[in-house]
């Protein structure tokens, strides 16, 4: 065998290995029920064609010359299929369901397009499938830019809109939905106007750019025509202000939690991003906020009885001081060491608000009910609907606040400092001042974003304010993009909305989002959205190309020295 | 203008430096000359205030400034260019340069010095909004120096500005050295590469282990045969 077919069954065995993962854990026998397009196109599917098409697609991008590319992705996929054979054989000749029980005899008739394994064709049917996959995935990575991504781009929107039928019959009027989708997904002809229209789109705005943004591709800096500008944005405004009018309860509510992590991921992102310390621990901020907010409302604590608007400045305000509180002993400490110490006080005061000791002031485990919703001119706003308008504020505010920091004073010392502590406090900057304000200014917005919280739920329980809050909010920033704010838009879009979305996945959300992760974090480190600098330093090796060249010429005329 | 009185500064435990005692007058050139090891940096780190000395007076312009946090010191009017650059790889060499000037608020002065650091050095002009990472080793350390010059500094710390650079590179920058020197700047320089410190400079000290050795004008240093022989290479 040479090299090349070996790295081909390699990427074979490793996306077997996930395939027999995802049938193991349950991924495909659980939604083989779940009908996306028509009668036969099952849920249960997508996932294992999925991995085949992804890793053909890599094995073909590895590849230099286009046959044998194909080739080798069809090699790829075969192997995933074989792979696939192998678990519908062992999972009937043993009984695996001792310690695997999504191995059943159903997990068998979906692998073997229920023929069986006494059927050659049904045995024979992963590895064909896989090997035209492998063909399909393998013509995609040879196919122009252009055509790649209006394809990828048509068939995720087709697969999202069928996934995502109940949401969308919500929102569109009752005849377009009888024409698109049925009772559980969508419509063969449905699926195609979809894919189509979305295609269409995609290539559309591949080729032309969308009307008024000339792209320069050189530079890969965006301009926008002025009075195209004022429309795009125009046309923004008035989407984020109608949104709850056509979203409905279901979608404003998951608005308002992907705003609550807007704010908090944009807070994050001033301590992370532009200051560079690693706080593993920013959830004890939105629990301060929101436990500022129920202690200081609730009549179940009794001790105060303010209104929602008088409290949330004090929930500010104690986020803040607990930000200089976390801050001053921890100044000292750098990297790891740093994220450690915030990751025990996150803890600390979760388990604090668990505690007995301070039961009667903070609830204990069962947390404090009756926290006061904001009024407005005489009107409870206690539905998430209303609710969306106060978020959408705070994610203003809390932008405006983030962006002007970014290029003021504070916001170059801030870099100075990430970049190097000794160096930036030799340029005069207050390393003590400079470090505590990014923690104490985060936390200002993660403790606001605590407030709006607490009075959206109504209520705080400790169990709000688990390790896994600061974890997905860390996670927000460095999908979207360290240091970039639209990055923070992308990031909670990405990894708060669409888990809320998709909550018939619950079980195996951590699972996925792991996995994700781990692949942005290898091919996309920069994030979804990220800044030019960073971006530039990731992908050296693809831009220094050219400058070589540059630096080859100025070379001969005046003496340069790389070290 | 600057004196340091019997130093002492410790890493933790160890002592790196045992009672240095050092001088420069306005105007000069001072060099500290030393082997690896032997408290050059940790010298100029005491002095810029990144390290606390345990003991010892720091005065400058007759001011102790041995306690005084590392930004104060650098507003006083000392400003390092470090071991090793140290320039900000992520910004581009404008705002590296604009971090130089980040305790001033004299925006008109700002500019003009901001135009002199580049008459000094031509080849930044050329390459202001590249980031500063992607500079050569040779630009890098006239970008460190033209950063350090941005603060105005009535003392200028230069920390082995010839290290990893080509010999003709060297040259040059010796060269800016005297330059800015003859501009009014007060330059302590410490070197690895003695022949050049003691070319550029009116004075020099000898440090080993921690303690100075030796105190001369430059002249009388290159003609001592003890430092001809650790120092300079000549048998």
């Amino acid at each position: 065998m040479t090299s090349g077919l070996r790295s081909a069954f390699n990427f074979g065995l490793l996306g077997g290995v996930v395939a027999w993962h995802a049938c193991l854990v349950g991924m495909v026998e659980s939604f083989s029920e779940r009908r996306l397009i028509g009668e036969t196109v099952e849920l249960s599917y997508v996932w294992l064609v999925g991995i085949v098409l992804l890793i053909g697609y890599l094995k073909a991008r590895n590849v230099q010359a286009p046959g044998i590319a194909v080739f080798h992705s069809i090699v790829s996929g075969a192997t995933i299929g074989a792979a696939l054979t192998l678990l519908a054989l062992l999972t009937s000749v043993f009984n695996l369901r001792d310690i695997f029980p999504f191995a059943s005899p159903r997990l068998v008739e979906l692998l073997t397009l229920e023929r069986g394994i006494a059927d050659a064709l049904g045995l024979l049917f992963p590895i064909l499938g896989g090997a035209v996959l492998g063909a399909a995935a393998g013509g995609l990575a040879l196919a122009p830019p252009i055509w790649r991504r209006t394809i990828t781009v048509a068939l995720l929107v087709t697969v999202l809109i069928g996934l995502l039928r109940d949401i969308f019959a919500a929102i569109v009027p009752r005849d377009v939905v009888s024409l698109i989708f049925t009772s559980r997904g969508l419509l063969p002809m449905g699926a195609l106007v979809v894919f189509v229209v979305s295609g269409a789109l995609t290539w559309l705005i591949g080729t032309f750019g969308l009307p008024g943004i000339s792209t320069d591709a050189s530079s890969a800096s965006r301009s926008v025509a002025t009075p195209w500008k004022y429309a795009y944005l125009g046309f923004g405004v008035l989407f984020l202000l109608t949104f709850p009018l056509w979203g409905k309860l279901f979608l404003s509510n998951v608005a308002n939690f992907i705003g609550l992590y807007i704010i908090m991921a944009l807070g994050l992102s001033l301590v992370i991003g532009f200051a560079g310390m690693l706080d593993l621990g920013f959830v004890a901020f939105f629990a301060i906020g929101a436990y500022t907010m129920a202690i200081l409302t609730s009549p179940k604590i009794g001790t105060f009885t303010l209104t929602f608007w008088q409290a949330l400045p004090f929930s500010m305000l104690f986020a803040f001081l607990s930000g200089v509180v976390l801050g001053l002993p921890v100044l000292r400490m750098r990297g790891d060491y740093l994220a450690i110490a915030t990751l025990g006080f996150g803890e600390i005061i979760r388990i604090l608000a668990l505690s007995n000791f301070l039961k009667p002031y903070m609830g204990g485990a069962q947390g404090i009910t009756s926290v006061a919703r904001p009024e407005i001119a005489g009107f409870v706003i206690s539905k998430p609907e209303p609710f969306y308008y106060i978020v959408l504020i705070g994610c203003v505010v809390a932008w405006f606040v983030a962006a002007r920091l970014k290029h003021s004073r504070l916001g170059r010392a801030w870099m100075a400092i990430r970049e190097d502590e000794d160096v930036a406090q030799a340029m005069g900057i207050n390393r003590v001042e400079t470090k505590l304000l990014a923690f104490a200014i985060g936390a200002i917005l993660g403790g606001m974003s605590g407030a709006f919280f607490a009075g959206l739920v109504g209520s705080v329980v400790p169990k709000s304010f688990e390790l896994l809050v600061s974890i997905n909010v860390l996670a927000v920033i460095i999908v979207g993009g360290m240091g970039s704010l639209p990055g923070v838009l992308v990031g909670a879009l990405v990894l708060v909305g669409l888990p809320e979305l998709l909550r018939e996945f619950a079980e195996y959300r951590m699972l996925v989002y792991g996995a994700v992760l781990v692949v942005m974090m290898l091919f996309r480190p920069e994030g979804l959205w990220p800044e030019a600098v960073r971006k530039r330093e990731l992908h050296k090796d693809e831009t220094s190309a050219p400058q070589r060249v540059t630096t080859s010429v100025t070379a001969s005329t005046t003496p340069s020295v790389k070290d | 203008m600057l004196t340091l009185k019997d130093i002492h500064t410790f890493y933790d435990k160890i002592e790196a430096l045992k009672g240095v005692s050092l001088t420069v007058n306005e105007g000069e050139i001072v060099t500290l000359i030393g082997t690896n090891g032997a408290g050059k940096t940790t010298t100029l780190k005491t002095i810029s205030g990144v390290h606390k000395p345990r003991q010892g007076e720091i005065i400058f312009e007759g001011r102790r400034i041995d306690q005084l946090p590392a930004h104060e010191v650098t507003k006083l009017g000392i400003a390092q260019s470090p071991e090793g650059r140290k320039i900000f790889g992520r910004m581009s060499v404008r705002e590296n340069l604009e971090m130089g000037a980040f305790g001033r608020n004299d925006k008109d002065q700002i500019r003009k010095d901001f135009t002199r650091v580049l008459d000094l050095f031509p080849r930044l002009n050329e390459r202001l909004n590249q980031p500063g990472g992607t500079l050569s080793g040779g630009e890098q350390q006239m970008l460190a120096i033209g950063r350090a010059l941005m603060s105005r500094p009535r003392v200028l710390l230069l920390d082995e500005p010839s290290m990893g650079l080509a010999p003709v590179l060297v040259d040059h920058i010796f060269a800016i050295i005297k330059e800015i020197n003859q501009q009014g700047t007060t330059v302590l320089l410490v070197e690895q590469n003695a022949l050049m410190a003691l070319a550029v400079a009116n004075r020099g000290y000898v440090i080993q282990t921690g303690v100075v050795v030796m105190e001369d004008t430059a002249k009388n240093l290159r003609e001592n045969e003890m430092v001809q022989k650790t120092y300079l290479g000549i048998d």
